[in-house]
């Protein structure tokens, strides 16, 4: 019981001296830098055009197929770790293998639809 | 010659001020790393280019990076003025904390003793080991996507979108190739990974005992090889460097962080995740702290703390190999960085997960080996026959393609206005920076259509 | 589950830690509805869940709280980032964020809070679950979704399919609307 708690108290332990160090640079940083702000330095760059357009810039839906592929992707990952894990145990074998073929022709399937409907093609 | 190291009951005991001793250590050793990482990429890709790269601060330039560092937390910070201050500072905080983060369960060494204590070299470990390294790289992606919207500028977003849907794709590549692993050691947990690559079985061939290697990389070799591409993808690196693609996106997610210490830290939390990659590549598939081959005969050389130098000798190879892709390969373009991902890399790694494992089944003790085989072989002919109809069809595909480009330029030669060729339209509004003021309803100018 | 359960007083650490982590949930669960910067409320989205998984943490959960960062923080809020930046994501506040209907909203939450509170408070009652480490790991997880939960596992894989069609379908242009 101890254990599993040290150990994550551990990688507590961690991130809290990793926030430490970064607030504590940002913070010094604070502290040492000039600040002199013109009009044009609170400007966003660029390229030396004055900057075009205020408002959002809409862009193109593919980047949400590609995060949505994501998503199933990864859980049929997340579903593979623990069968990897006890795969090789005893008692398994056959049928673990029979039922994992049968999940990944169903993913397979997806990807397969999606290559089919040339979402995966740039265009 | 064999000390397994420890396993997971080793860990959790640490007094807290041992932990504390040892996370202080990771993070001087990152840092230090960083600033010298930096040096040796540079002077390394000078060297290849037949150059001297940095010379002048001190001794072979080696204090160069410091200087960088310390001009950057000199350096004036500046803030757009349209941004969103709240995300715009979290950001960088985002992407570097929990780049560390993951260094908490890669195993340095075995056991040793360490002011009268005996420790493992390790912060920590648990039996998700992985997972939470998997988990940190995902967390790191916020930092990518906050970047590019709270900078508010059409080149941050753009590289921002750009950047995570690079990294989300080759993080399934890379995850997927660790399901092997898992596979032959059954164990999430990176210490008992390490152990279960202490040592092969051994070949009897004429009466002789020759030990098979027992690295993973050596089995399990297309696993690696994916996982080698993904760890450039998944670290924005050359060739896959798409977020800095500098003639086309400035610098992409970091654009707005001028040169000030965030922009440091962003630079840092790529090199971390570099040395981060590098580490799992080492824990999983190369044996993590073990004694290469020749050295591994003297039976000193896994105990103590002498692995701590070959996991370093390690780490410092697999920083060399990242240098070297940088110097010999071209970027990629996004669409076939894309491409690669998810129809070369994931339907080849699902396949490879498929063999291993049947493999694995065969050699069971209690398996039916008839039974695996005709599976098999009825997987395989059905597999066989998708690709075949799918390869009909994009031939097909491709034919009229080509059939189409080849009526389309038919059509432009007839042209007199386009002199054969395709001219963009002249009277676009952005072409002199001002919105002629005809257009009296302003028209919204979106940043192109990539 | 029989055994004898320890008193609530004086409260274990680790119980103390998954309360404050229920009210850092609970508190950014509100956040997400009531801030009115569209992507901030995302970003209260990744503290809840980030404390939804610090509670299966401190219940010895190990691999489903990892799953949890890696799916709903690493994923699906990325996902929702993703929808609302490329529709719509102004700086700044936005005034028309609350629906007419929030009475509506907010009642239907508590009655469906108190259906949830009741039903696992006359559930379990005083139960008694040992923490057991370990049990939480991959393995065990593994042996029992494959072993006794094998159908649940596969119709999931039919709902992954359809759902990545579902938005393959809805992502296409090229599809025109019956004339």
């Amino acid at each position: 019981m101890n254990e599993y708690f040290g150990s994550y108290a551990v990688v507590v332990v961690l991130l809290l001296i990793g926030l430490g160090i970064f607030a504590g640079g940002l913070f010094a940083n604070r502290l040492l830098r000039p600040n002199r702000p013109t009009p044009e330095k609170l400007m966003t760059y660029e390229c030396g055009v004055d900057p075009v357009g205020e408002g959002w810039a809409q862009s193109q839906i593919r980047y949400y197929v590609f995060t949505y592929l994501y998503v199933v992707f990864a859980v049929d990952a997340v579903f593979l770790f623990p069968w990897a894990t006890i795969f090789a145990a005893p008692g398994y074998g056959m049928t673990t293998l029979v039922e994992m073929f049968v999940f990944l022709a169903f993913i397979a399937l997806g990807i397969l639809y999606a290559w089919r409907k040339r979402v995966l093609a740039w265009t | 010659m064999n000390n397994p190291g420890p396993t997971l009951s080793d860990f959790g005991h640490d007094p807290l001020w041992i932990s504390i001793i040892k996370a202080v250590a990771i993070f001087v050793f990152l840092m230090l790393g960083v600033l010298f990482g930096v040096w040796t990429e540079r002077k390394l890709i000078s060297r290849m280019q037949h150059r001297y790269g940095p010379n002048r601060a001190g001794k072979f330039g080696l204090l160069q990076s410091v200087a960088d560092g310390l001009k950057m937390g000199l350096k004036e910070d500046l803030m757009p003025r349209t941004v969103d201050k709240v995300i715009y500072f979290l950001a960088p905080v985002v992407i570097a904390v929990p780049a560390f983060l993951a260094f908490s369960v890669i195993p340095f060494g075995p056991m040793v003793w360490m002011f009268g204590h005996k420790t493992p070299l390790q912060l920590t470990d648990l039996p998700v080991a992985v997972l939470l390294v998997l988990a940190t790289a995902s967390i790191g992606v916020y930092g990518i996507v906050l970047a590019g919207w709270g900078s508010r500028s059409p080149y941050a977003i753009l590289g921002g979108l750009r950047s995570s849907a690079q990294v989300v794709s080759y993080e399934i590549a890379m995850g997927l190739s660790f399901v092997a692993v898992f596979l032959k050691a059954g164990t999430l947990s990176t210490s008992e990974i390490v152990a279960k690559q202490a040592g092969g079985g051994t070949w009897d061939i004429f009466g002789m005992h020759i030990p098979t290697p027992s690295w993973y990389v050596f089995s399990l070799i297309p696993s690696f090889l994916i996982y080698a591409v993904t760890m450039l993808g998944e670290t924005n690196r050359v060739p896959f460097d798409l977020p800095e693609g500098e003639g086309e996106l400035v610098g992409g997610f970091h654009t707005e962080y001028s040169s000030s210490l965030k922009f440091a830290m962003f630079m840092l939390a790529e090199y971390v995740n570099v040395f981060t990659v590098s580490a799992m590549a080492i824990t999983l598939f190369l044996g993590g702290w073990r004694a290469p081959w020749p050295i591994s005969l003297w039976d000193g050389a896994n105990t103590g703390w002498w692995p701590m130098l070959w996991f370093f000798a390690k780490l410092a190879l697999a920083f060399a190999f990242f240098v070297w892709v940088r110097a010999s390969l071209p970027r990629v373009r996004y669409d076939q960085l894309m491409a690669f991902g998810w129809k070369v890399l994931i339907p080849l790694n699902l396949g490879w997960i498929l063999l291993a494992a049947t493999l694995q089944a065969l050699r069971l003790p209690e398996s039916n080996r008839n039974g695996i085989l005709a599976f098999g072989a009825v997987v395989v002919i059905a597999g066989l026959g998708i690709w075949l109809r799918f390869d009909t069809v994009n031939q097909r595909r491709r034919e009229a393609r080509a059939a189409e480009v080849e009526e389309e330029f038919e059509q432009l030669r007839e042209e007199p206005a386009a002199g054969g060729f395709p001219v963009p339209p002249l009277d676009l509004p952005h072409y002199h920076g001002v919105v002629p003021s005809a257009r009296a309803p302003k028209e919204e100018v979106t940043s192109g259509s990539n | 589950m029989t055994l004898q359960a320890p008193g609530f007083w004086p409260p274990t650490g680790p119980e103390i830690v998954f309360l404050l982590l229920g009210v850092v949930a609970l508190g950014s669960a509100l956040l997400v509805v009531t801030t009115r910067q569209l992507v901030h409320a995302a970003l209260w989205l990744v503290v809840c869940f980030g404390a939804l998984a610090g509670g299966y943490l401190v219940l010895t959960a190990e691999f489903v709280a990892w799953v949890q960062v890696l799916i709903y923080v690493g994923a699906v809020v990325v996902l929702l980032l993703f929808g609302i930046m490329l529709t719509r994501a102004p700086i700044g506040r936005s005034a028309d964020l609350d629906s007419g209907n929030r009475w509506a909203a907010a009642l239907v939450a508590l009655a469906t809070a108190a259906v949830l509170v009741t039903v696992v408070v006359s559930g379990f009652r005083t139960a008694y679950a040992p923490l057991d480490p370990g049990q939480g790991a991959a393995k065990p997880l593994g042996s029992s979704i494959f072993r006794t939960w094998v159908l649940p596992f596969e119709a999931l894989s039919v709902l992954l399919l359809a759902a990545l069609v579902g938005a393959i379908v809805l992502s296409r242009t090229d599809i025109q609307g019956r004339k």
